[in-house]
């Protein structure tokens, strides 16, 4: 055993696990900012909602099913133009972020618009009657209102995300996928394989639960 | 106060249009409660929402405290709806905030800071009787706690006119009565305008002065509370009046002491204001030759006056007991023979 764990470069597995929890902390951060606009955008142009407005609410919805529906894998090459002229490189855990967000982000503005739709009407309602702005009813009803299935919303796709890391890292982004593919597999050690994905269960496991505990703190219902 | 003229509201819908509200005009004086009874689909909700703005009006206009609401847009309805405040029948609340969160939402709208609007949420809770409550969730209060904050959430900016919309239709009797204890309270004190929307008559009966009937869109019925129970002229009055005057219980004993007894008649006498402090029964054992069974009696006290309605049997020789009808008519108390024996 102790042969087998003596294959494992520790410096080079930390450093991946860097990159990995890099690359999930700037992508869920983008997402979350971007995933939650777009949500909202979705939810207010909606019927009967605040900005009532059928043009862009079809434009959006149109556009978060596209890069829904695209799988992962290829959305990466889809984008590979794009990122060179973004990041100037595809190589390295920066390169794999436009493609990582965009995938990520309109996921994400789904459940967003779902955790609005949840929000019973009767409350923007009441705000509306107490003479509410807009901003009111968005910073002050519709986020605080549904902030636990936000927060549980952005849990799933950051786990959902450190898959997609794995699979950026194949193609040349670095990270725990990148380490397990070439140091494990193409040099047929499966102790390194073993070893990457343990460390991204650990990863997944604490988002998992740093999540459950934000959720349920903010659930007051 | 409040003066809403030749109001119609249309729907379009799949089979047509729907009129839900009907060329209605009503003027509310200020500091009234005024009270719209109607089952659900009349057009009573959608009234009450033309008052603040939350619906338009297809056709006539709505005057709110010296603004045409049907016409203000932004900014301007904005600050308005800050003097016209609604409560209702879900609450409403902001489940994310404490109580006195939710009493401080309408002041932080209207850009109320700091310790001033502390102290504004501590007197309201004090005016609606939350102390000790503050920091509690909505979700660990009861529904009649719930519709205190409502209340309170609602009195915040201090406005000129209250909307309820159905806000005790979600309560239990004992509840109802407090909130609507609590309403009467703000009404006198505050000298507000009150508009409630109801589909139980004993809302209206126990704090409105004037009730709208209304039914299909329209407004059939229009008059102070006292009147309209003495002398319901809608058959959609009667039986609103009737939900509080005669329990389904009367109709069964009436008809069980007519099997028993045969002969005779029951009647309904319908007493109001000083009439039901006189001494009519007595009378009537002592002047007439006829034998009275009380079936049911009850009183109602409404805003302006008392109302009063016995259910009695009258047996005898059938000449006496018109007679005694007949000296019932003279005393000023509404008669109506329920059935013959």
């Amino acid at each position: 055993m102790a042969d087998f764990l003596e294959m494992v470069k520790w410096e080079d597995l930390l450093l991946a696990t860097q990159e990995t929890i890099y690359m999930t902390f700037i992508s869920v951060l983008a997402t979350f900012i971007l995933g939650l606009l777009l949500g909202l955008l979705l939810f207010l142009t909606g019927k009967g909602n605040i900005w009532e407005n059928r043009f862009v609410n079809v434009i959006i919805a149109a556009f978060v099913n596209i890069f829904r529906s695209i799988p992962f894998i290829i959305l990466i090459v889809l984008l590979i133009p794009f990122t060179k002229l973004l990041v100037g490189s595809m190589l390295g855990a920066n390169a794999a972020l436009p493609a990582l967000i965009i995938g990520a982000a309109p996921f994400y503005a789904r459940m967003v618009e779902i955790a609005l739709r949840e929000i019973d009407k009767g409350v923007i309602e009441a705000s509306q009657s107490m003479g509410a702005t807009h901003g009111h009813i968005i910073f002050k009803v519709l986020i605080p209102e549904s902030l636990p299935a936000l927060i549980s919303g952005i849990t799933v796709t950051a786990i959902s995300l450190v898959g997609f890391t794995a699979m950026a890292g194949v193609i040349g982004a670095g990270g725990l996928g990148h380490f397990a593919y070439l140091e494990g597999f193409q040099r047929n050690r499966p102790v390194v394989t073993l070893v990457a994905t343990i460390a991204i269960l650990i990863l997944v496991f604490i988002i998992q639960f740093v999540g459950d505990y934000f959720t349920k703190k903010t659930d007051k219902r | 106060m409040i003066s809403i003229k030749n109001v119609r509201k249309i729907f379009p819908s799949k089979q047509g249009q729907l009129k839900a509200v009907d060329d209605v005009n009503l003027e509310i004086n200020n500091g009234e409660i005024f009270g719209v009874i109607g089952y659900s689909g009349a057009g009573k909700s959608t009234l009450i929402r033309m008052l603040n703005g939350l619906e338009l009006p297809t056709e006539g206009t709505v005057t709110v405290a010296g603004r045409e609401i049907s016409k203000i847009k932004g900014g301007e309805l904005r600050k308005a709806r800050q003097e016209i405040s609604m409560i209702f029948q879900h609450f409403n609340l902001l489940w994310s905030r404490t109580v006195s969160e939710n009493i401080a939402f309408p002041l932080e709208i209207a850009g109320v800071k700091g310790p001033q609007r502390k102290k504004r949420v501590d007197e309201l809770i004090k005016l609606v009787g939350l102390e000790g409550r503050e920091n509690a969730y909505p979700s660990q209060l009861s529904g009649g706690q719930k519709q205190r904050v409502g209340i309170a959430r609602a009195l915040a900016n201090n406005p000129k006119v209250l909307l309820c919309d159905e806000a005790t239709s979600a309560l239990d009797p004992q509840t109802t009565d407090s909130i609507l204890d609590l309403l009467v309270d703000i009404n006198k004190r505050l000298g507000l305008t009150i508009v409630l929307i109801t589909h139980e008559m004993h809302v209206i009966r126990k704090i409105c002065h004037r009730v709208a009937v209304m039914e299909s869109g329209r407004v059939v019925e229009l008059g102070s509370v006292l009147e309209v129970f003495k002398n319901p002229q809608q058959p959609i009055t009667k039986r609103f009046v009737q939900q509080v005057t005669e329990p389904e219980k009367t109709k069964e004993t009436a008809e069980n002491l007519l099997e028993r007894y045969p002969h005779g008649k029951v009647i309904q006498l319908s007493f109001l204001g000083e009439s039901t402090e006189q001494p009519l029964i007595t009378n009537v054992i002592r002047d007439f030759n006829v034998v009275v069974n009380i079936l049911q009696g009850n009183i109602s006290h409404t805003q302006n006056g008392s109302y009063g309605t016995l259910f009695i049997h009258l047996d005898g020789q059938q000449n006496e007991i018109q007679k005694a009808i007949d000296y019932i008519h003279s005393q000023q108390v509404g008669v109506e023979v329920i059935s013959n024996g």
